[in-house]
C-alpha cells in the first residue's frame, strides 16, 4: 500500500482527533477554573468533595475512566444510550480528567498571586469580580502558561486512547490499516502526524507567551 | 473638620493585641506621622483604617460618618453598600507599591477613576496626566512597572492613590523599601502634597523627614500610643524610650 494512499485514509481520523482536542480544551479549560474555585472554598465541606475529584481523576487510568463513562450508564443503571454517545463519552471522558488536571495548574497559579495585589485592588474600590477578572486572572493566566502548554502536548498524545472505545480516531485507523495490511507504515504516519501537530501547539502557545511578555 | 476620627481602636491577632485602645484624629490639611519601633501596631492602624483588617473594637469615622461603630466593646461595620462610600474618602501607598505590572504606568492611575468611580475615561486621562506631571513622570506614562525605579514606582503609586481623589492619604512605610537616593526622591514628593494641604498619615522611620513635614507626630509602642504631640514636643521628650528611639535613628 502505497504511503500516501494509508494517509488519505488516515485523514478522516486526524480530522475526529482534532475534534477531541479542540471539544477538550474548549471545555475543560472554563471547567478546571470552576473546579480550581471549588477546591479552594472556604465552606471545607466543598473543597474536600472537589479536593476527592481531583484525586480520582488523576489517580485513575484516563482509559479506565473513559470506559465508565462509556459503559457506566447501561452497566450500572440499565440506560440505554443513543447511537451517538460513544463520540460524546470519550468528550465527556477526556473533559473530566482534564478540567481536574487544570483545575490544580489554576490553583497553584492563583495561589502564587502576592497578597498585595489583592490588598491594592480592595482599597482602590475594585470589587472582587473586577479583581479577579481584571487583576488577578490575567497575570495568573501568564504564570501558568509554561504548564498549561505541558498538559495541552499530552492531551494532543492521549487522544489515541480514543481506540479504547472503538471510535474511529487517527490512532484507531493506524491500527486496523496496520493489521490488515501487515505494515509499520501507518504507525510512522500516524507519529509524524501527532510529532506535527505537537510542533504546531507549541510554537502556537511560544507564541501566546511572548504576546504576554511585554511585563515581568 | 475631622477626616478621620479613630477611637479606641483594638486589633488582636490569634490573642496577640497588637492594638490597645487607640484614639487619634486627622484634621483636614494635617499631616500626622506615626514612629515607633518594628512591631509597635503603627502599620496595623493604617491597616485598619483603610480598612485591610478588621478591628476588633472601637469606632472608625471618617468625614463625621461611622465606618465601625463600637457596640459593647465590638466593633460593628456599616452594610457593604455603605462601606463602599467610604472607600472613597481614603487612599494607602503601600511599602512594596504593589503596581499592576501588566498595566502601563497610565493604566495603573487611570483603571480605577474608570472602572470604580465611573468617571468619564476623558476625566481619568485629564487628571492621570496631571498626576503624572505634578511628579514628574510625563516621561513613564506608557512604560510598565517593571521598567521603572524603586522610586518612580512608589511615585506612580502614590499618583495611583491620588487620582480618585481621597480626602485623606494614608503611607505606610512607603520609603522602606528604597534606597537613600530613591527615598529622597519619594519624600519630595510628599512634602509637596503637604504644601498642597494634601491630608495625611505617614507611618515612616524618616525621624528627619517626620519632624520637618508633620504638624503632630505619634510615638508608638506595644500596641500604644506613648505620647503624642508636636515635632518639638516628640523631639524634646523625656520619655526614655522616645529619647533612646529618636538618638538611635540620628547616630
Amino acid at each position: 500500500m502505497e504511503f500516501t494512499t494509508i494517509l488519505q485514509q488516515l485523514g478522516d481520523g486526524m480530522i475526529k482527533t482534532i475534534g477531541i482536542f479542540v471539544w477538550t480544551l474548549v471545555l475543560s479549560l472554563p471547567l478546571g477554573l470552576f473546579i480550581a474555585f471549588g477546591r479552594m472554598a472556604k465552606n471545607r465541606f466543598i473543597a474536600v468533595i472537589f479536593k476527592i475529584y481531583i484525586s480520582i481523576m488523576r489517580g485513575t487510568p484516563l482509559m479506565l475512566q473513559l470506559l465508565v463513562v462509556y459503559f457506566g450508564p447501561y452497566y450500572l443503571f440499565g440506560i440505554q444510550l443513543p447511537k451517538g454517545y460513544r463520540f460524546i463519552a470519550i468528550i465527556i471522558g477526556f473533559v473530566l480528567n482534564y478540567a481536574a488536571y487544570f483545575a490544580e495548574i489554576y490553583r497553584s497559579g492563583i495561589e502564587s498571586m502576592p497578597v498585595g495585589q489583592y490588598e491594592a485592588a480592595k482599597v482602590l474600590g475594585y470589587s472582587k469580580t473586577q479583581t479577579f477578572m481584571k487583576i488577578i486572572l490575567p497575570q495568573v493566566m501568564k504564570r501558568i502558561l509554561p504548564a498549561v502548554t505541558n498538559e495541552v502536548i499530552t492531551l494532543v498524545k492521549d487522544t489515541s486512547l480514543a481506540f479504547s472505545l472503538a471510535y474511529m480516531e487517527m490512532f484507531t485507523i493506524a491500527k486496523q490499516i496496520a493489521a490488515a495490511q501487515t505494515t509499520m507504515m501507518p504507525f510512522v504516519a500516524a507519529a509524524i502526524f501527532y510529532y506535527v501537530f505537537n510542533l504546531v501547539v507549541a510554537t502556537a502557545m511560544e507564541r501566546i507567551e511572548k504576546c504576554l511578555s511585554y511585563y515581568r | 473638620m475631622n477626616i478621620l476620627e479613630i477611637r479606641h481602636m483594638k486589633k488582636q491577632f490569634d490573642g496577640l493585641h497588637v492594638l490597645k485602645d487607640i484614639s487619634l484624629t486627622v484634621k483636614e490639611g494635617e499631616v500626622l506621622s506615626i514612629i515607633g519601633p518594628s512591631g509597635s501596631g503603627k502599620s496595623t492602624i493604617l491597616r485598619c483604617a483603610a480598612m485591610l483588617e478588621k478591628m476588633d473594637g472601637g469606632d472608625l469615622i471618617y468625614m463625621g460618618e461611622y465606618a465601625a461603630k463600637d457596640e459593647n466593646g465590638k466593633s460593628v461595620y456599616a452594610s457593604k453598600n455603605e462601606l463602599k462610600k467610604f472607600g472613597h474618602y481614603f487612599g494607602l501607598v503601600f511599602q512594596n507599591f504593589n503596581l499592576f505590572p501588566h498595566y502601563s504606568v497610565l493604566k495603573n492611575i487611570m483603571d480605577a477613576p474608570i472602572s470604580v468611580d465611573k468617571v468619564s475615561k476623558e476625566e481619568a486621562m485629564e487628571r492621570a496626566e496631571k498626576l503624572l506631571l505634578q511628579l514628574g513622570l510625563s516621561d513613564k506614562r506608557d512604560a510598565y512597572p517593571y521598567q521603572l525605579s524603586g522610586g518612580q514606582q512608589q511615585r506612580v503609586s502614590i499618583a495611583r492613590a491620588l487620582a480618585r481623589q481621597p480626602k485623606i492619604l494614608f503611607f505606610d512605610e512607603p520609603t522602606s523599601a528604597l534606597d537613600p537616593m530613591l527615598t529622597a526622591e519619594v519624600l519630595k514628593v510628599i512634602k509637596e502634597l503637604a504644601k498642597e494641604k494634601m491630608t495625611m498619615i505617614i507611618v515612616t522611620h524618616e525621624m528627619e523627614f517626620a519632624r520637618e513635614l508633620s504638624d503632630r507626630i505619634i510615638f508608638m509602642e506595644e500596641g500604644t500610643i506613648q505620647q503624642e504631640g508636636t515635632p518639638e514636643e516628640i523631639f524634646a521628650s523625656d520619655n526614655p524610650r522616645i529619647r533612646d528611639f529618636i538618638g538611635k535613628f540620628r547616630s
